[in-house]
């Protein structure tokens, strides 16, 4: 799949985590918006796994630290087959539902449980050690989110994983610059995410816009090929990408919208997918 | 003396690992106190070191587990049941990852050393997680037969054991029953129903009874969870009074898991002997349980009152 269909694909899948979110009346549509494109790359050609492969020890793993973002990752898997798109669309949040707001592991292809924030990449550390140990080939991607930056777990993990030479790790920082009460350098300043993980002896790729598919393919690209250290790509991201009145908007971190805003919405994703 | 509980660990997780090339041990800079430094040495293959960072310590134990290893987290009671108590919950219970939580010098096995190393917190913060078991073996015998059931099994658990050599209670022939209270003593009048440390005290405290014509049942409670709750409803209805005694806060512990028992199913009189919730005295181990009465003498004593005699 090339970036373009990449872009388009990201766009549809926009559409249903609005979709999901209006309906069930709750969701982190800011997060969800900037982060989707990041996971359908992830999905659609960059990470060796596949609603078939969900239990092959050799399949690349996946962790969603910022779990809040979890309508785009079910969005995601339900378009890769993981399970129905009217599952998740029809169940999102209700009761009984296995589509809860955070990520889920009784779902296929979900490994593991989040919500908390900082739990993600320390997790992945012990997947990538894993699979060193067991000299198998397969990565780990973690994606973060940046004002999670804050919680010290975060850096006891990319202390670690320097530590251990892991380079089939790959951390992914979600940086939109906005988090739940503001512009991320106003609540607890993360500053230049890049130098700061350079000196955690981590091999760092700044991708200018994170919303790009083509610039996201280059950084997973370049992180396949480089060995010796974990590998950090800091995206840097516009939070709500893709409706000009949730974009950019600390606000609309876990807003719903209402109706009228819901069909103002639908009609300029709709106008984004050719 | 017997022996160290966690020294019992250490070579059950030694004799199995040539066997289970997926069991690791990590160690948060706690290699020493868990007398786990001759496995790092023997086995670096599958001994791991993380430093100073127990909440990576769970994180990364849980990772590992997802990717189908067998991970022993070795680090102090205290810093791993209340500073990763998060990663417990979402990593390990949430996520149902096995992972096997090893809390040694647990209680006050750091006397001394003050609050900031005492664990008398852990068996509340941990019990009341779903998909976890926790265990307080006795002795080096019922540790063994412990551990030679949680290397086979797939599920968490966290285990909590003492600093020091724990006062043998059996013998190498003595049958154990997983997941089922050991009867120690039996008796008619009260029970004594204890964990850890406190169940040799138990057993003295019942002898010191029974010169007195007063006969005591000592049950050893070291599956704290899943609690042998039929083990607790026949003592309250065979003795009609019941005395729980732990290393552990009088908040949370044994003791109000036997109460909630007993109340729902059997009441009964019931004394909940522990260490109180307060700041604790400076001091030893040994001098701190006898500064809060927690003697065989001061049991026995307990007992006395709660039956009138």
């Amino acid at each position: 799949m090339n970036a373009k269909q990449l872009k388009d694909k990201a766009n549809t899948l926009r559409i249903h985590v609005l979709d999901a979110i209006y309906q069930a009346g709750t969701g982190h549509i800011g997060g969800d918006f900037s982060v989707i494109d990041i996971l359908t790359c992830l999905y659609n050609g960059v990470m060796n796994v596949s609603p078939e492969t969900v239990d092959d020890p050799d399949r690349d793993r996946f962790v969603l630290s910022k779990g809040h973002s979890v309508e785009a990752f079910y969005a995601v898997l339900a378009d890769r087959g993981f399970f129905p798109m009217e599952d998740f669309l029809g169940t999102f949040s209700k009761l009984g539902s296995k589509f809860i707001g955070h990520p889920n592991n009784e779902l296929p292809g979900i490994e593991m449980n989040t919500g908390s924030l900082g739990h993600g990449l320390p997790v992945g550390v012990g997947m990538a050690l894993a699979a060193k140990l067991d000299k198998k080939d397969y990565r780990v991607y973690v994606v973060l989110g940046d004002g999670e930056l804050a919680e010290g777990s975060v850096w006891e993990a990319f202390q670690a994983g320097a530590h251990f030479g892991l380079d089939n790790l790959i951390a992914v920082v979600d940086r939109n610059m906005l988090q739940i009460s503001g512009n991320t350098e106003d609540v607890m300043a993360s500053g230049n995410v890049a130098d700061k993980l350079r000196v955690y002896g981590w091999d760092v790729v700044d991708v200018q816009d994170g919303n790009d598919p083509a610039q996201l393919l280059k950084a997973f690209e370049h992180c396949k090929e480089r060995a010796g250290k974990p590998h950090a790509i800091v995206a840097h991201t516009i939070k709500g990408c893709g409706v000009s009145f949730i974009q950019n908007q600390a606000g609309w971190h876990h807003h719903v919208p209402n109706k009228e805003q819901y069909e103002k919405a639908m009609q300029e994703l709709k106008g984004l997918v050719k | 003396m017997g022996t160290a509980c966690k020294q019992v660990i250490a070579d059950v997780l030694a004799e199995t690992a040539p066997k289970d090339k997926d069991l690791l041990v990590l160690c948060s800079d706690s290699r020493g106190s868990g007398s786990i430094g001759p496995f790092y040495d023997k086995f670096p293959a599958q001994a791991i070191e993380v430093g100073i960072a127990e909440q990576n310590l769970v994180s990364i134990s849980a990772g590992l587990a997802s990717c189908g290893k067998h991970p022993y987290a070795i680090s102090p009671a205290s810093f791993l049941s209340t500073r990763s108590i998060e990663q417990i919950k979402v990593d390990v219970c949430y996520s149902k990852t096995n992972v096997k939580l090893i809390g040694i010098s647990g209680g006050v096995s750091y006397g001394a050393l003050g609050m900031s190393h005492h664990a008398c917190q852990d068996i509340a913060m941990v019990s009341c997680i779903p998909n976890i078991r926790v265990y307080i073996p006795s002795d080096q015998y019922l540790t063994r037969f412990m551990m030679e059931k949680l290397v086979k099994d797939q599920e968490a658990a966290y285990v909590r054991v003492s600093r020091n050599a724990t006062e043998d209670v059996y013998t190498p022939e003595t049958k154990f029953e997983f997941d089922k209270a050991v009867l120690v003593k039996d008796g008619t009048d009260a029970t004594i129903i204890a964990v850890g440390e406190f169940v040799s005290r138990a057993k003295k405290a019942a002898e010191i009874l029974a010169e007195k014509n007063i006969s005591v049942r000592v049950l050893d409670m070291y599956c704290i969870k899943p609690i042998d709750k039929e083990a607790v409803i026949k003592a309250a209805q065979e003795t009609g009074h019941i005395v729980t005694v732990e290393e552990h806060s009088i908040i949370g512990g044994l003791g109000s898991m036997v109460s909630t028992i007993t109340a729902e199913n059997a009441p009964c009189k019931v004394k909940v002997l522990g260490l109180p919730d307060a700041e604790l005295i400076c001091g030893t181990q040994e001098e701190i349980f006898e500064h809060e009465g927690l003697t065989p003498e001061g049991i026995a004593s307990e007992v006395e009152k709660l039956i009138g005699k």
